[in-house]
């Protein structure tokens, strides 16, 4: 049987995968996919935690369901927010977007 | 080795890989692909995970709705190479270093500071996890949270059609 910690690492793993494409890209689209890719590593751990500490309720899966209509909201906010600034600026590059430094 | 644990090597090492291939990849119809992958290769390891109905909603909504959201929204910019480079040089260092901090972090807590031993897990029937029981609590004991998330949902659409569209006049 697969130990929860190897799955809680895969999970971990991903997380930071996407944690570095948050910090270090430049595209706009590519930061979202990066936090795409860490919400996805939380379904993960919460799918696992179910399956193993508590496996006769299934909250995990209503959490993880949960986290799914959330990713969607923020991905389409946040593409529209893209759109509207690419209007503005005519790029998606995060440091030229500078409107609201001072 | 069971044939379980063969599996989960093989979709761990696809997952990471598409991972750093959706970082590594400069064009981001490339990054959308690999990102695509690696949501797939999550289904399966729900399935493995006794929790199919996770593992469609994840191909549907995932790997399905919000990646054509994301490749739409790439070719209508058509920025599929752009932003290439690295302006602020010390930026991926940093990052490389807070990252795998964080994963330190997390492998220490996994390996080292949690001692206790973590529960063997019992058998479940197949008819658990299936959408009706989780229907069932979704539509009882968390429907508060569920029509919460029924306005979080209207809302991003509303604000959707109000950031995205032409202003006139």
């Amino acid at each position: 049987m697969i130990p929860l910690s190897w799955y809680l690492i895969l999970a971990a793993s991903i997380f930071c995968i996407g944690l570095y494409g948050v910090l270090a890209r430049r595209n706009a689209i590519a930061i979202l996919m990066g936090i795409e890719l860490m919400l996805n590593a939380v379904n993960i751990n919460l799918v696992a935690f179910w399956r193993y500490l508590t496996p006769s309720i299934i909250n995990g899966q209503v959490f993880a369901i949960i986290v799914f209509a959330v990713a969607a909201s923020e991905v389409a906010v946040g593409l529209a927010l893209i759109i509207s600034i690419y209007r503005r600026k005519t790029t998606v590059a995060v440091e030229e977007i500078n409107l609201m430094k001072w | 080795m069971s044939t379980q644990l063969i599996l989960f090597f093989i979709l761990a090492v696809i997952a990471i890989l598409s991972a750093i291939g959706m970082l590594v990849s400069k064009n981001s119809v490339y990054s959308a692909m690999f990102l695509v992958l690696n949501f797939v290769t999550i289904a399966v390891l729900f399935l493995l995970l006794n929790a199919p109905f996770i593992a469609m909603v994840q191909v549907t909504i995932y790997a399905g709705a919000i990646m054509v959201l994301f490749l739409f929204v790439i070719m209508l910019l058509g920025t599929d190479m752009a932003a290439e480079g690295i302006s602020m040089p010390w930026q991926p260092p940093i990052a490389i270093l807070l990252s795998g901090a964080l994963i330190l972090e997390f492998a220490f807590i996994l390996f080292f500071a949690q001692q206790d031993v973590l529960p063997q897990i019992e058998a479940i029937s197949a008819a658990f996890g299936s959408p009706q029981s989780i229907g069932k609590l979704l539509f009882n004991f968390y429907l508060l949270p569920f029509e919460v998330t029924s306005v979080l949902l209207l809302v991003a659409m509303v604000g959707a059609i109000i950031l995205a569209q032409r202003e006139t006049g």
